[in-house]
């Protein structure tokens, strides 16, 4: 986690991974393995630890910062659970829905990317899923590389706040 | 989306250093905007009274520092709770010693004033109005504050929001003491720690329904 705080990508991703398979097993053992919210919930928390790592304070320990988060998005669960309960009209309109009922509180990043203009999209693809260098990238598209980098982070940025605005 | 490739998103993104006291970062500059907000409401509002005479006055230092205090230890409040998995005691510690210190002062005073005189030390001449013109002063501020916490990440909203209204309900009173010419220990006591109560209430239902992220 310092080193990520520090702006080492390899060892936040490798952070980020870790948690992943505690907030899975954590989730898991909360709302029952087969439940679809599970993979949701780790996502969102993961999300969480990335937006709000600043939050975290050196002299306190990293597991039960990172825990009071997940316990938060947890309760942040039951509450939309139980609005959406309360809500016969939306669970109505659910039932017309091909997907699994609360396909708006997905994180349908397929889609998302879908929304992000073309050439955003592209670099982001190349670089994130593809694996390309943010150099290799800017040679397929003819930008400069910072202008590469600078992309990635505003299709990021734009990423995440539609996956906000959607919860 | 696979989480293994929202990992590999989120790292991309954390190329940049995270900046020491993120919660100071917002939360000052939030406070210092409701603050001179309410300065402002309070010189085209009330008016400010003559300070010389003010600063003269013990009275009007007694009441300065108490207000202080308790901003000081909401701000601690609102500091920890900001944080997921922090707990507050330090700034729960020092607000009730700071209120405890003042009760004792205004204990003390109450004993040694004449029943004659008991009236206007409990009540003034304005203690209809002292609460609410604080939570008036306080409502600016506090609303800046929320917003702030609202980028940090507060997982307990209630308090959370307690903490903020404490805060930001010290600093308006702090600002009302300079308009507000009561001298009374009791007085303080009583009313300008009802306006700031009535504050941290306000945070706290606001926090309630804000404080999501």
């Amino acid at each position: 986690m310092l080193r990520g705080l520090a702006g080492d990508a390899a060892a936040h991703a490798e952070l980020l991974s870790r948690m992943s398979v505690y907030l899975r097993r954590y989730f898991a053992r909360k709302l029952g393995s087969s439940d679809a919210d599970v993979e949701d919930l780790v996502q969102e928390t993961l999300l969480a630890i990335h937006l709000k790592r600043e939050t975290w304070d050196r002299a306190q320990p990293f597991t039960s910062w990172a825990y009071a988060i997940a316990h938060y998005k947890l309760i942040d669960q039951f509450r939309r659970r139980r609005v959406r309960r309360t809500e016969p009209l939306e669970a109505a309109e659910s039932l017309f829905h091909s997907d699994d009922g609360d396909a708006s509180a997905r994180l349908d990043v397929d889609r998302l990317l879908g929304e992000l203009p073309e050439r955003q999209r592209q670099i982001l693809s190349d670089v994130k899923l593809g694996g390309l260098s943010s150099a290799e990238a800017a040679a397929k598209s003819g930008m400069s590389e910072s202008a590469v980098k600078v992309s990635v982070h505003r299709s990021l940025k734009a990423l995440i706040r539609r996956v906000r605005d959607e919860n | 989306m696979k989480t293994d490739e929202l990992i590999a998103l989120l790292a991309t993104d954390a190329k940049k250093p995270a900046t020491p006291f993120p919660v100071m970062r917002r939360l000052g500059p939030a406070a210092l905007a409701g603050a001179i907000i309410a300065l402002a409401a309070l010189f085209v509002w009330l008016g400010i009274r003559d300070m010389g005479e003010a600063v003269a006055s013990s009275s009007y230092w007694m009441k300065t520092l108490y207000t202080a205090a308790l901003a000081v230890s909401g701000f601690l409040i609102a500091e920890r709770l900001s944080r997921p998995g922090a707990n507050a005691t330090r700034g729960a510690f020092a607000l009730v010693a700071v209120v405890a210190i003042m009760l004792g002062i205004g204990i003390t005073q109450l004993l040694s004033t004449p029943p004659e005189a008991m009236r206007d030390a409990l009540l003034g001449s304005t203690w209809d109005r002292c609460p609410w013109r604080i939570v008036a002063l306080a409502i600016p501020g506090l609303a800046l504050s929320l917003l702030a916490m609202r980028r940090l990440a507060p997982t307990r909203p209630t308090l959370a929001g307690a903490g903020a209204g404490l805060f930001v309900g010290g600093i308006a009173a702090t600002v009302y003491g300079l308009h507000c010419a009561e001298t009374s220990a009791a007085f303080t006591l009583i009313w300008y720690t009802g306006g700031v109560a009535l504050s941290t209430a306000l945070g706290a239902i606001a926090g309630w329904r804000v404080l999501r992220w």
